[in-house]
């Protein structure tokens, strides 16, 4: 019985993804963390505690649309591989 | 072969065992993609089941692929009979119900794989089972995909709490981490059900092909899609709570950046592998993330011994598998009435599983309440 193992397609398989998923990760992770900056970024007036409901599309920082735009490209390719592959 | 009105009872015992299969790979397999979001909060329970089932609904329809062989290469696929296929598929049932009861994820396709195994091996012998092939296909990604996957999840967790450790708002980052698990979530179960729910359409098509009902190599009739993909999305909206429970739940408290990262590194290798022709287990390499995500995070208490426990439920699910194929298989060899014999075990055995799962019921409403009973680990909140 002779086993064929090929490491150099597992070696592939395991960088890829190691790439794709944690970029998607760390890009979604800068878009949250940018998004909440937004909120904590002006603490300066306390006094406004009903301020809560932020005014959210027009307080989008570019790089939070920027690394969500990103991740969103990267599940398109994704649906790309499932639906048309 | 057999004469005329045996033929008949045996693709039509085929045909529902393959869906009644689907429908149990349905119900197990929702915590795949769906556990980690029920117990971060991102989802609740009926609401991501049923995103699950309608995109496992989906994912039949979407896949163009065709499931070529019924075995995968792992057994001879000329000694497939339809009988084989029976037998094979009463044994992935039982040990899917079997693992279903005790909450042990566990995968679905090398069950099919082992029933059919088995079943082939009664029938035609060792030499039919090709088992380099079962090494190489089943033994070797059942033990790496797992690691992979871990390992992605692990770094991507880590990488997410320190990203955003400074965040005083820490509302707005777990909505921010909820809102991005829909998607991570919808993407497994898409995934999913265009990679299960081609199997049982490839068994249902081949067996037709086999009784000379369909010319060979035809791509699934559209019936064939329909109720498959069908079958798979009832089931997948069933929930299979045990399972959810055990991967959300019993192996570490999940938040939602962990799984976030659980279900997005699953979405990777899964579709890595599958564009190199890598064959993995869509449950193995979830449940291998979502420990990854537990290790992660630091301060997370991850239950190790339940890594042991699903090991030991992995190695054992082709060779137990295999066995009740083989008896089914055999059974159901004597004849039209030895199909109906193994038919109502099955029933007998289903509805057993079914009463005993009755006595301590888990649902949508308790999946994330954690009774404190025999749970070796002691785990800090």
């Amino acid at each position: 019985m002779s086993v064929s193992i090929d490491w150099a397609a597992l070696g592939v398989v395991f960088l890829v993804s190691f790439a794709a998923g944690v970029g998607l990760i760390v890009l979604f992770s800068l878009g949250v963390n940018a998004l909440a900056t937004t909120t904590t970024e002006p603490p300066a007036s306390p006094t406004h505690t009903h301020q809560k409901p932020a005014p959210r599309l027009t307080s989008i920082p570019p790089i939070a649309a920027l690394c969500f735009l990103a991740c969103a490209l990267i599940v398109a390719y994704g649906l790309y591989l499932i639906i048309i592959k | 072969m057999r004469e005329g009105p045996g033929v008949d009872v045996i693709v039509l015992a085929v045909i529902i065992t393959a869906l009644v299969f689907d429908f149990t790979n349905g119900f197990h397999d929702t915590a795949n993609a769906m556990a980690t979001s029920i117990a971060s909060g991102a989802l609740r329970p009926k609401v991501a089941v049923a995103i699950s089932g309608v995109l496992n609904f989906i994912g039949a329809f979407l896949s163009v692929a065709v499931a070529k062989t019924i075995s995968s290469g792992l057994v001879d696929d000329t000694k497939i009979t339809p009988t084989v296929i029976f037998g094979g598929l009463i044994g992935a049932i039982v040990w899917n119900l079997a693992t279903w009861f005790l909450g042990l994820p566990s995968s679905s396709s090398h069950a099919l794989f082992g029933g059919l195994i088995g079943a082939t091996w009664v029938a035609a012998g060792a030499d039919a089972v090709h088992f380099a092939t079962v090494v190489s296909k089943v033994l070797v990604p059942a033990v790496l995909s797992p690691i992979v996957a871990g390992v992605v999840a692990m770094v991507g967790t880590y990488l997410a709490y320190r990203i955003t450790a400074r965040r005083k708002d820490h509302g707005r980052v777990v909505r921010g981490f909820q809102s991005g698990q829909v998607v991570s979530a919808s993407m497994v179960s898409l995934a999913h059900g265009t990679n299960d729910g081609q199997k049982t359409m490839g068994i249902i098509s081949l067996t037709l092909v086999t009784a000379g009902m369909l010319p060979s190599g035809s791509a699934p009739p559209f019936w064939v899609i329909l109720i498959a993909g069908t079958a798979i999305a009832l089931g997948t909206y069933l929930g299979g709570w045990r399972i959810i429970r055990t991967l959300g739940k019993r192996v570490t408290e999940i938040e939602a950046p962990q799984g976030l990262a659980a279900e997005t590194s699953s979405t990777a290798v899964i579709l890595v592998s599958s564009q190199l022709g890598f064959p993995l287990s869509t449950t193995q390499v979830c449940t291998g993330a979502i420990f990854g995500a537990g290790a992660g995070r630091r301060l997370a208490s991850v239950r190790w011994g339940m890594a042991g426990q699903m090991a030991i439920a992995w190695l054992l699910t082709l060779p137990s598998a295999a066995i009740v194929g083989a008896v089914a298989g055999r059974v159901a060899e004597t004849g039209t009435a030895g199909t109906v014999v193994v038919a109502l075990a099955g029933v007998a055995f289903g509805a057993g599983i079914y009463a005993l799962s009755r006595r301590q019921p888990i649902t949508a409403r308790n999946v994330n309440d954690l009774p404190a009973g025999p749970q070796p680990a002691a785990a800090p909140a």
